[in-house]
C-alpha cells in the first residue's frame, strides 16, 4: 500500500517543483473533410472539430481535480492543411479562410492552440503547399491560436533547399506583420527535419497522414523534479547523476502515461503516444538550464555543456521508455531561450552563443526554439541558420526544429517580451557573413548514406 | 473498489481527526488506513478510504473536504490513489 513518504514525495514534486502535464493534445484526422470547394470545407472541418473535441477542455479539467496535477494546457492537432486543403483553395486567401475557421473551432471548444496549419515538403512542394507557405504570415497574423510548421526535410529525402529559401522569406515577413508585438506571430511558427506525426507540443503539432482518425497524446513537464531531484547529490560521480536522472524521468513519464489512458478513456479516442520531452517554463526552478548548472557547469554555454544536455536527454529516455508503454513525439529536453529563465541569464551573461546552441541541439531534440534575433536579419541569412540545423537532423537522424524570431525593429542588446508561457527572449548576435549566394542556388540537398557511419 | 488519499497538512490542533473523520462518515466513505507524521513543523496526515459507497460526486466530495479544511486552517486534498500507485511502484 502506499505510504506517507510517497505520497507527500508527489505531492511536493507537484506543489513545489512545478511538475504538471503539460499538454493534452487531441488529433484530429480532418482528411475526411475534403472538398473541392473551400465553403464546404470549412463547414465540415468546424463541425468535425467541434464534435470531437467538445468534451476535450471538460474531460482535461475533471482529471486535473481528481488526480489534483495541474493540465497546464488542452490542445488540438490536425492534418496539415496543405493536404487538406489542396482540392479547394486556388489562392493563399483561400487558405486563410481555413485558418479562420480553425480559429473559430479553437476558441469554441476551449483550447489555447490548434496545429496542423502546415505543410511537409520535405523533398518537394505541391502547388497548395506553396500556397499555404505564403499564406502564413497573414493567416498568423489574423489569427489567435494557429500554429504553422513546416517539413523541409529528412534523413530519406534530404533536404528542399527551395523551401528553405522561401521560409526565410515567410519568417520575416511573418515577423513584420506582427511587429507592433515583438513579432510574436514567429512564435506560432516552426520549421522541421524528420517532422514527427505525433508531436503533442507546440507550434509542431500536427496529426500525421499514419495516424487514426483521432488520437490522445501527451506530453510532462517537469524540470523543476529533476532539479530537485539532483539538489540531493551534488559533487557525486556521474553513475549516481545519470541514475537519479532517470528514476525521475520515470516518475515524470509515468504520470504522462496515467494521464494519457485515463483522458483516452474518457473520451473514448485511443492513446497514441507520451512525449518525453523535458519542457522548461519562464516559472523560477522550472528550468533546462538550471539543471546543467546544478550538474556543475557555472554557466550553460560553459564547455562541458553539451555532454552535460547529453547525459540529461539520454537519462530522461532511459526512465521515460521504462514507464510508459508507447512514447513518440519529439521525446528530448527542449531548449528554448525566451520559455526558460537560465537560459535568458544564460545569455545575458554572455556564455551562451546560437552557435553553442546548435552544438546543443546536435544531441537533443528539438532546435533552435524561441530564439530572438536582430530585426534587420536578412531573410538569406534566416535560411542558413534553417539549412545547418537541418542538415544535423539530417545527417543524425533526428528531429531538429527552428523556431527563430527576428524582432522588427530591434537589436542586440533590446529584448523581446511574448507573456504567459513564451517569456521574453534576449536578442542574440547572428553572424554578419552573408550565405545569400548558397541559398540562393535552389534544389535539393540530396539524401545521406545510410551507411558508412563513421 | 474506488481508493483514494486523503492528505491534510496544516498546523497541528485538537481535533482535525475527529472533524474529517466525521465528515467522511456522513458521506458514507469508509476509512482504510491512517498515517501521520510531522513534517518542518507541519501536521502531515494520510488517509487511505474507499471512495466507491459515497453518494456524492467525487469533485463535490473533494469541494466538501476542501471547505472544511478551510474552516479548520488546514490544506485537505483528495486525490484518487492511480496517481501515486503509478508513479511510486513499478
Amino acid at each position: 500500500m502506499i505510504n506517507l513518504s510517497e505520497v507527500i514525495e508527489t505531492n511536493a514534486m507537484i506543489e513545489k517543483e512545478n511538475l504538471d502535464v503539460r499538454t493534452i493534445t487531441l488529433g484530429i484526422s480532418l482528411l475526411d473533410c475534403i472538398s473541392d470547394d473551400v465553403e464546404t470545407l470549412c463547414g465540415r472541418i468546424y463541425s468535425k472539430i467541434a464534435k470531437t473535441a467538445e468534451n476535450l477542455v471538460r474531460t482535461g479539467e475533471e482529471i486535473e481535480r481528481e488526480y489534483a496535477i495541474p493540465v497546464v494546457n488542452k490542445r488540438i492537432s490536425v492534418t496539415p492543411i496543405g493536404i487538406v486543403g489542396a482540392a479547394a483553395c486556388r489562392t493563399p486567401d483561400d487558405f486563410v479562410r481555413i485558418a479562420k475557421a480553425l480559429d473559430r473551432a479553437a476558441s469554441d471548444v476551449g483550447v489555447n492552440f490548434l496545429g496542423g496549419y502546415s505543410a511537409l515538403c520535405a523533398k518537394g512542394m505541391t502547388e497548395a503547399e506553396r500556397m499555404l507557405i505564403s499564406s502564413i504570415p497573414e493567416a498568423l497574423s489574423v489569427t489567435e491560436r494557429i500554429c504553422s510548421s513546416v517539413a523541409l526535410g529528412s534523413t530519406r529525402t534530404g533536404i528542399n533547399m527551395d523551401a528553405v529559401a522561401l521560409m526565410g522569406k515567410i519568417i520575416r515577413e511573418t515577423a513584420e506583420r506582427t511587429a507592433d508585438r515583438d513579432s510574436i506571430g514567429c512564435a506560432k511558427l516552426v520549421v522541421f527535419c524528420n517532422a514527427p506525426d505525433d508531436n503533442p507540443f507546440m507550434a509542431g503539432a500536427f496529426h500525421g497522414v499514419t495516424e487514426a482518425d483521432a488520437v490522445i497524446n501527451v506530453g510532462v513537464s517537469g524540470p523543476g523534479v529533476i532539479k530537485h531531484a539532483l539538489e540531493g547529490v551534488r559533487g557525486k560521480d556521474f553513475e549516481i547523476l545519470s541514475e537519479t536522472v532517470k528514476r525521475t524521468a520515470f516518475k515524470i513519464t509515468r504520470l504522462g502515461q496515467l494521464v494519457a489512458k485515463e483522458a483516452s478513456k474518457r473520451l473514448g479516442i485511443p492513446f497514441g503516444i507520451v512525449d518525453l520531452s523535458l519542457a522548461p517554463t519562464p516559472a523560477v526552478g522550472d528550468s533546462i538550464s538550471d539543471i546543467l548548472e546544478l550538474m556543475g557547469l557555472e554557466r550553460t554555454g560553459a564547455p562541458g555543456t553539451t555532454a552535460a544536455l547529453a547525459l540529461l536527454n539520454d537519462q530522461v529516455k532511459k526512465g521515460g521508455l521504462m514507464a510508459s508503454s508507447y512514447v513518440g513525439g519529439l521525446s528530448g529536453s527542449f531548449i528554448p531561450v525566451s520559455e526558460d529563465q537560465g537560459m535568458i541569464n544564460a545569455v545575458n551573461a554572455g556564455a551562451l552563443s546560437i552557435e553553442k546552441l546548435e552544438a546543443m541541439t546536435c544531441i537533443c531534440s528539438v532546435g533552435l526554439d524561441m530564439i530572438a534575433i536582430p530585426g534587420d536579419t536578412e531573410a538569406s541569412t534566416i535560411s542558413g541558420i534553417i539549412a545547418d540545423e537541418m542538415a544535423i537532423g539530417m545527417i543524425n537522424q533526428k528531429t531538429t526544429a527552428v523556431r527563430l524570431i527576428p524582432v522588427i525593429g530591434k537589436g542586440v542588446g533590446e529584448s523581446a517580451t511574448f507573456g504567459g508561457l513564451l517569456g521574453y527572449a534576449p536578442i542574440m548576435k547572428v553572424s554578419k557573413f552573408s550565405c545569400r549566394d548558397f541559398i540562393g542556388r535552389g534544389g535539393r540537398i540530396p539524401a545521406p548514406v545510410h551507411s558508412f557511419k563513421n | 473498489m474506488g481508493k483514494s488519499i486523503i492528505t491534510v497538512v496544516g498546523k497541528d490542533q485538537v481535533g482535525i481527526i475527529a472533524r474529517v473523520c466525521t465528515f467522511l462518515a456522513e458521506s458514507n466513505v469508509n476509512i482504510l488506513d491512517i498515517s501521520q507524521t510531522i513534517v518542518d513543523g507541519y501536521f502531515n496526515m494520510m488517509m487511505i478510504c474507499d471512495t466507491s459507497c459515497t453518494d456524492k460526486a467525487f469533485i463535490a466530495l473533494s469541494d466538501g473536504l476542501e471547505e472544511l479544511g478551510r474552516k479548520i486552517g488546514c490544506i485537505i486534498k483528495l486525490q484518487r490513489e492511480e496517481i501515486f500507485e503509478s508513479m511510486q511502484r513499478i
